[in-house]
């Protein structure tokens, strides 16, 4: 049991600064002008990240399972040690750092090490999300903002009650958006666990079946809002991340369209669908909430006149959608080498 | 839960409602006072000035109702210091009507008919000035794109108000009839109180301008 934990640590310790990270991008504006208090945010954070991660979280993590499907326990854990490093590192250098793209590149490095060859048409498709879900975010806040603005000019209604129903809706809004991070992002977190799972599967009579996949993102779900309750506050109260100053209507846009982001990326159920209608489907990928959150800001600011939009965060959002998967897999690969020849484990 | 949150929201939308009604008020009483005095209705003048004292001690504790009720209950975060400022310096606008009132009544000057009608022009400008920059606060809170067009009204009505107070002036001063300086400075000390009144309504307005654009979603 311990073994097993041990080598499940690094996935859990990735989950634990998804919880610290990304938890601001869903409460950081409502806790930050204290519309909601952040043990209420945590709560309803944490309750609704492991809903979406055991109910839908399957759906993104076999798009990660078909770019490299790691068959050891041992190899999954430096893979997704490889990753959190990465992202510890690229936070402590002040880079937006995406857990999705770390993961990706350091399942590629174990592609590499293992002479597995990567499917290009995964390695596409991920690619294409993270490319597009900023700009999809843009588009839907762009539209939202002025439906919201629309509804609370005519509505004519009082400030006070705008407060009420303000703070109901990032309520809803947040519970909505730790659903899709769950569902979208338990993939970085616990996905390169899922072919090497040491987890059976449970039935308990008719109704209640957790897989053992679902088992993992249990576990994972649970460090993400360990990360939630311990550190996110921080985040939450240092307006410098990626929120720029908001309103908190503006707030409850940018986090609607970014949820609805993350949500189609992730839901099978959407996708199936969008499928039997003949529409157009999106790829389960795993993309980041951070540059979803900045790229449903963009889309705001563009639609209050495209005045102060701060095109640095923006460069150097494009760096780290280059550099963190390239670290990712430089270092994975120099860790698996490592892990299979220094410590003789397999990988 | 919910239903004890819409109560006691609504409760206090209805208590700023009640307070901006009152600052109204102050402005009719000080119409309704500056003609009563200038019609020599004793009687009626010193019940005026009863009612804008007591109007004026009740809007007092109001708005340190609102203003308890706003940072007990954490409401508004982001434009509660604007609120309650607006609260504020409305307050001063009866606070002054009132002072108005009392002037009258303790000092009470001795203001020649030919410069009745002066006076109580001034008084309506006054008034007016009050009236509209209460319209404008109600749609702060309602319809936020409206507040501008009341405050050019208060702009306007502080301008005549000048105005009128400088004609007012200039007829005391060269006036024949009134023989004594002490009561020419007399008669302008009043003139100026009552412009002050506006004078003070558009110092708000001003303040709401800013108040508005900083609402903007």
């Amino acid at each position: 049991m311990l073994k097993i934990l041990f080598f499940l640590s690094s996935g859990l310790f990735l989950g634990w600064s998804l919880g610290t990270n990304d938890a601001a991008n869903i409460f950081g504006t409502a806790v930050g002008t204290k519309m909601i208090r952040f043990k209420l945010a945590a709560i309803i954070c944490s309750i609704f990240v492991i809903i979406g991660a055991v109910v839908s979280g399957a759906g993104a993590s076999q798009t990660l399972g078909k770019l490299g499907a790691i068959d050891e326990l041992g190899g999954a854990f430096i893979v997704a040690l490889a990753a959190a490093v990465t992202v510890l590192w690229m936070t402590k250098s002040g880079l937006p750092v995406s857990t999705s793209q770390a993961i990706v590149g350091a399942i590629i490095g174990w592609n590499f090490f293992s002479h597995n060859s990567t499917s290009v048409s995964s390695l596409s498709k991920i690619v294409g999300a993270w490319v597009f879900s900023p700009i999809l975010s843009a588009v839907f806040s762009f539209i939202i903002f002025f439906i919201v603005k629309g509804l609370v000019e005519k509505s004519k209604i009082h400030l006070i009650r705008l407060d009420s129903y303000t703070r109901i809706g990032l309520i809803i809004v947040g519970a909505f958006g730790a659903y899709s991070l769950g569902a979208n992002n338990i993939a970085n977190v616990m996905g390169v666990f899922t072919s090497s799972s040491p987890f059976q599967d449970i039935a308990v009579g008719k109704l209640f079946h957790l897989s053992s996949t679902q088992q993992l993102f249990l576990l994972g779900g649970i460090a993400i809002a360990v990360g939630v309750f311990t550190y996110s506050q921080k985040v939450m109260m240092t307006v410098g991340s990626n929120i720029f100053k908001l309103s908190p209507i503006s707030a409850f846009v940018a986090v609607a369209s970014s949820s609805i982001v993350l949500f189609i990326f992730a839901s099978q159920g959407l996708k199936h669908f969008l499928v039997s209608h003949g529409l157009p489907s999106f790829p389960l990928v795993p993309v980041s909430s951070s540059q979803s959150i900045v790229g449903a800001v963009l889309g705001i600011s563009i639609a209050k006149g495209g005045r102060n939009i701060h095109w640095r965060i923006l460069g150097k959002i494009s760096i780290g959608w280059v550099l963190t998967p390239v670290a990712a897999a430089i270092l994975s690969y120099f860790s698996l080498f490592f892990m299979q020849n220094v410590f003789m484990m397999n990988v | 839960m919910s239903k004890l949150f819409m109560n006691r929201t609504k409760q206090l939308e209805a208590d700023i409602e009640e307070f901006l009604d009152k600052v109204t008020i102050s402005g009719l009483i000080l119409l309704e006072s500056v003609k009563s005095y200038i019609n020599q209705e004793s009687e009626r003048f010193e019940n005026q000035y009863k009612k804008i004292t007591k109007l004026e001690s009740e809007a007092d504790e109001l708005r340190r109702n609102i203003k308890h009720k706003l940072y007990s209950n954490m409401l508004i975060p982001e434009s509660r210091g604007d609120v309650l400022g607006l609260l504020e310096t409305l307050d001063d606008v009866v606070d002054t009507a009132e002072k108005v009132i009392e002037q009258f009544s303790i000092e009470k000057p001795d203001i020649p008919e030919f410069l009745h009608k002066d006076f109580l022009s001034l008084a309506e400008l006054s008034a007016k000035a009050v009236d509209e920059l209460v319209k404008g606060a109600r749609s702060f809170f309602k319809e936020i794109n409206l507040v501008n067009d009341f405050v050019n009204k208060v702009h306007y009505y502080e301008h005549e108000a000048d105005d009128v107070e400088e004609v007012l002036k200039r007829n005391v001063f060269e006036s024949k009839e009134i023989k004594k300086f002490s009561r020419k400075v007399h008669l302008r000390y009043f003139a100026e109180k009552i412009s002050l009144v506006s004078d003070v309504a558009e110092s708000v307005a001003e303040r709401l301008s800013v108040y508005a654009i900083k609402r903007k979603i």
